[in-house]
């Protein structure tokens, strides 16, 4: 079958590192992924069933991956060589189309009695995603054992499926996952008094549709470089948007702080931050309140911080990983009434993968929100 | 003997018309037969002895008052007010008509065994003055005989301390001023009037004022029944100051005013020509405005900025009238009128307008796009008299390049507003219900005002509220060569070209409108018959 594979390669990773600090996306064509025919995963066991994507999404964590951006956290907790693609819209052998939940916890690892996270009902805190039947790897994507949705077919545990509601476009069920993401953010903030969304790409904008479905009713800022980004933000339901430069300006006029150098002595109490980098995290800690929470929902990775800040206005840095059971199903709701299958901008077939990884990664600048995979055309997936 | 102004009926043979753009200027061919140039009137002719017409001023008050010297005596707590850096536009060449005045109010002083002197400059709400700016205006020698022990000083209507409650006028408006200035023996107000809005009681209870008493006048319903600003007695923002000028007076406030005004001799050489009337510019008055105009263009907007606002305008002292507030300001206005009036008969479909690179509030600053507004609809607008030149849903077409750009340190409450404030709504009165509360009293704007050179939080709520009346007005507001993002943020709309400007006017005044074009600087008041 084809796939998109993603090989454990020291020098085309280096590579990719490379060129993907100078042009997001450029990993694709120069790193340790490539298209392949290779034989479909063997279903690890019973409970195990075929799952062949229709659309499957592209994910900055993937971007990350690709441009060589991760951070070595992630070796033991990936399994080489994997297929991308956890943001899946698909069919099971019988017809029936399902939504994956792809974190790979206690269950589909085959593990018994599950870890107390996944008792507990969070398992996106499973502590046994290295362990069980299966290879590591913290998702369907990143594991060698299931494949990825990048491809015409992965297997998947009974467990990770949610059947498609008949009402969902295959657009607004491929945005379920990431709008669980969001889903989960949002509820770690909802209470806050004043709120920042730092970043406007799909997690962005998502957490701000998730804030307001949520029943957030506060003040709600959001970050946006493009113009269609600070439209759709505004229509998700920010209150405002600011060019990433001009946020501690007018988190200083809304707040009413005064300023010292460039920290603002008063300013909003929860910032969730969907980029992840240095600055955003260092910008995100300016315009705290004192005690305030940053919560890191985009993926970060190795970042140098000044962390003086945190220390003497007792502020909190967090994070934000995937979702609950209960989320997903908010994220269905979500996505239904906030027609978020709107966000796929474009879709791409396998074989044109570098094309729609630079478009995804340069996403902002091209007027586009999510990019994804389509196999719906795919020759081989229809035999 | 110096020109009248006149209005030049424009045909066939009339060349283009200079429009002012900005940091540039651009040339205008205006439509034939229905298109009308007021020109200003030529500079008057100086005061010959400006040194001694003062000294006279000093001696023969006008009104009741005594003259200065025996107003003045030994122990006696004496307070000079003068004007900010607002006045004159450009700044003059030196020596700044305040240094003249106040020199000689000094030199009495002296005389009369005077040591308990402050001087302040009256900023109300403006920016703080830099001492560089402050030796201009009072001159080097008393700079450093009263700033370096503090008796020399920017006014700060947020020390509520040193502010003094007077009272109230009848209409409830709370009169405070300066509390130095209030309970001094004697207040000697040292005022420019550039145009006939300033001066008056509105020198002492506008300059010297706090937002306590300002905002009584400075807002929506105020400035929308002041037609015009120029023009006191129908003037309701001159009314309100002139019953706090009675409540002053009531608090036992003595006051010496002295008002001054100048030619309108704007421009030195080689900007002489932007003075002309363009059918007498000479072959080097032509190579002139090519050559500005084309390096103009070229030079980066830094740089055009700091050209224009190294200019030092050679104006020089028309008038000079001391004494009583009322019978002084009479008369000053009298000389204004003399330099500035030009009758006009008739309104017009469509003002046009160049606008400079310069207002009150961006002197060694950056005219911000909320300045251009104010220029356009708050000051040139309201140069008439009797009826605005332009009819009641007509057009207004403004040249400037209006860029979204501002001063951060002079102007931070304007990001915020224009940001803000004008991305929710453009309506004044909805601005002032909803938002000037919250910008006036934010201790970060109060502290920038009082510490760095900034303008207070809610000086760009006033700069909105002084183009209420035109905004009530007119059907349409063009920018000829605007930015088109911050033009329609104004609530206007952007033209390339000035035949473009006329084909989006056509919509509301149709396709042959009458046209009148306001050739200012240097400034002219239109008297509307």
């Amino acid at each position: 079958m084809k796939a998109l594979l993603f090989e454990r390669k020291v020098a085309k990773y280096a590579a990719a590192a490379v060129a993907g600090r100078f042009v997001p996306g450029k990993g694709a064509a120069v790193g340790p992924i490539s298209l392949q025919d290779i034989d479909q995963p063997e279903l690890p066991a019973s409970g195990w069933v075929r799952v062949r994507p229709r659309l499957s999404g592209i994910c900055g964590s993937d971007l990350a991956t690709i441009d060589g951006h991760s951070s070595r956290y992630f070796e033991p907790i990936v399994s080489f060589p994997f297929v991308p693609g956890h943001e899946v819209v698909g069919d099971l052998d019988d017809g029936t189309r399902v939504v994956l939940v792809p974190i790979l916890t206690c269950v589909p690892r085959g593990i018994d009695p599950p870890c107390a996270q996944c008792t507990g009902g969070q398992p996106n805190g499973c502590e046994r995603v290295a362990f069980g039947h299966i290879e590591p790897g913290l998702q369907t994507g990143f594991c060698e054992s299931t494949g990825g949705g990048w491809s015409t077919a992965f297997a998947a545990h009974e467990s990770q499926l949610i059947k498609a509601p008949d009402d969902l476009s295959d657009e607004a069920a491929v945005m379920v996952e990431p709008a669980a993401c969001a889903i989960h953010a949002a509820g770690l903030a909802k209470n806050g008094r004043s709120i920042v969304v730092l970043g406007a790409g799909t997690i962005g904008q998502l957490t701000i549709a998730a804030l307001r479905h949520l029943g957030y009713e506060g003040s709600l800022t959001a970050t946006a470089r493009h113009p269609h980004q600070r439209d759709l933000a505004l229509q998700l339901g920010a209150d405002r948007v600011a060019a990433p430069t001009e946020l501690s300006r007018v988190v200083r006029a809304q707040e009413h702080a005064m300023v010292v150098g460039d920290q603002l002595t008063a300013g909003v109490s929860d910032v969730l931050d969907c980029i992840g980098s240095a600055e955003s995290i260092e910008q995100g800690l300016r315009v705290l309140e004192p005690g305030g929470h940053h919560r890191l929902v985009g993926m970060p990775g190795v970042t140098s911080l000044d962390l003086t800040p945190v220390w003497h206005r007792e502020l909190h840095i967090g994070g934000s990983y995937a979702y609950t059971p209960t989320d997903f199903a908010a994220a269905v709701e979500l996505v239904r009434t906030a027609d978020l299958g709107r966000l796929v901008t474009a879709t791409y077939p396998l074989a044109r993968y570098r094309e729609a990884i630079d478009h995804a990664a340069n996403a902002g600048t091209r007027g586009a929100v999510k990019i994804a995979f389509d196999l719906r055309n795919e020759k081989e997936r229809n035999r | 003997m110096p020109r009248p102004g006149f209005v030049l009926d424009v045909d066939r043979s009339t060349p283009p018309i200079l429009f002012w753009a900005g940091e540039g200027f651009r040339l205008e061919r205006l439509p034939a037969e229905r298109s009308r140039v007021i020109y200003p009137p030529e500079p008057l002719d100086p005061l010959p002895h400006p040194e001694a017409a003062i000294r006279h001023a000093l001696l023969n008050p006008l009104g009741d008052s005594k003259p200065l010297p025996e107003l003045l005596f030994p122990g006696m707590r004496l307070t000079i007010a003068f004007d900010d850096i607002s006045l004159p536009l450009p700044p003059m060449q030196r020596p700044d008509v305040r240094q003249r005045v106040i020199e000689a109010v000094l030199d009495m002083a002296a005389e009369a065994g005077v040591d308990d002197v402050h001087l302040i400059a009256a900023l109300a709400l403006h920016r703080r003055m830099t001492e560089p700016e402050l030796r201009h205006a009072v001159g080097d020698r008393v700079y450093d005989a009263f700033a370096p022990t503090g008796h020399l000083y920017n006014m700060d209507a947020e020390d509520t301390d040193n502010m003094a409650y007077l009272g109230s006028t009848e209409q409830g408006e709370e009169v405070e001023i300066v509390r130095r200035a209030a309970e001094s023996d004697l207040l000697v107000y040292v005022n420019i009037n550039l145009v006939a809005m300033d001066g008056g009681w509105k020198s002492t209870a506008t300059g010297l004022a706090s937002y306590r008493s300002l905002r009584h006048h400075h807002n929506v319903r105020t400035l929308q029944h002041s037609r015009s600003l120029m023009d006191r007695h129908k003037s309701a923002l001159h009314t309100s100051n002139w019953r706090m000028g009675k409540v002053i007076t009531d608090a036992g406030v003595k006051i010496f005013q002295i008002e001054t005004t100048l030619n309108t001799d704007t421009f030195p050489p080689p900007f002489d020509f932007l003075m002309k009337r363009e059918w007498e510019w000479s072959a080097k008055d032509r190579a002139l405005f090519l050559g500005s105009s084309k390096s103009l263009a070229r030079a980066p907007s830094r740089l055009a900025r700091q050209i224009f606002h190294s200019i030092k305008a050679p104006h020089a002292m028309a008038s000079v009238q001391a004494g009583e507030v009322d019978a002084v300001h009479e008369e000053t206005i009298r000389n204004v009128h003399r330099q500035q009036l030009v009758e006009v008969e008739g309104q017009t479909d469509v003002l046009t307008m160049g606008l400079p690179y310069i207002c009150p509030y961006n002197v060694n600053s950056i005219m911000n796009p909320i300045l251009v507004m104010c220029l356009g609809l708050g000051y040139f607008f309201n140069l008439y008299r009797n009826k605005p030149l332009v009819r009641e849903g007509g057009v207004l077409i403004m040249s400037h390049p209006t860029p979204w750009e501002f001063h951060p340190v002079h102007h931070p409450s304007y990001i915020d507003f224009f940001e803000q404030v004008l991305a929710e709504t453009t309506d004044p009165l909805r601005i002032e219900a909803e938002f000037e509360k919250s910008y006036a009293e934010d201790e970060w704007y109060r502290h920038l005002y009082r510490t760095s050179y900034a303008y207070h939080g809610v000086h760009p709520f006033y700069m909105w509220y002084w183009g209420a009346h035109a905004l009530q007005h007119l059907g349409r507001v063009i920018i000829v060569g605007g930015e088109p993002r911050a033009v329609r943020r104004l609530g206007f709309m952007a033209a390339s070209t000035m035949n473009d400007a006329l084909e989006m006017a056509s919509d509301v005044v149709g396709h042959s409108p009458t046209i009148t074009h306001l050739h200012a600087p240097p400034l002219l008041l239109a008297d509307v018959q």
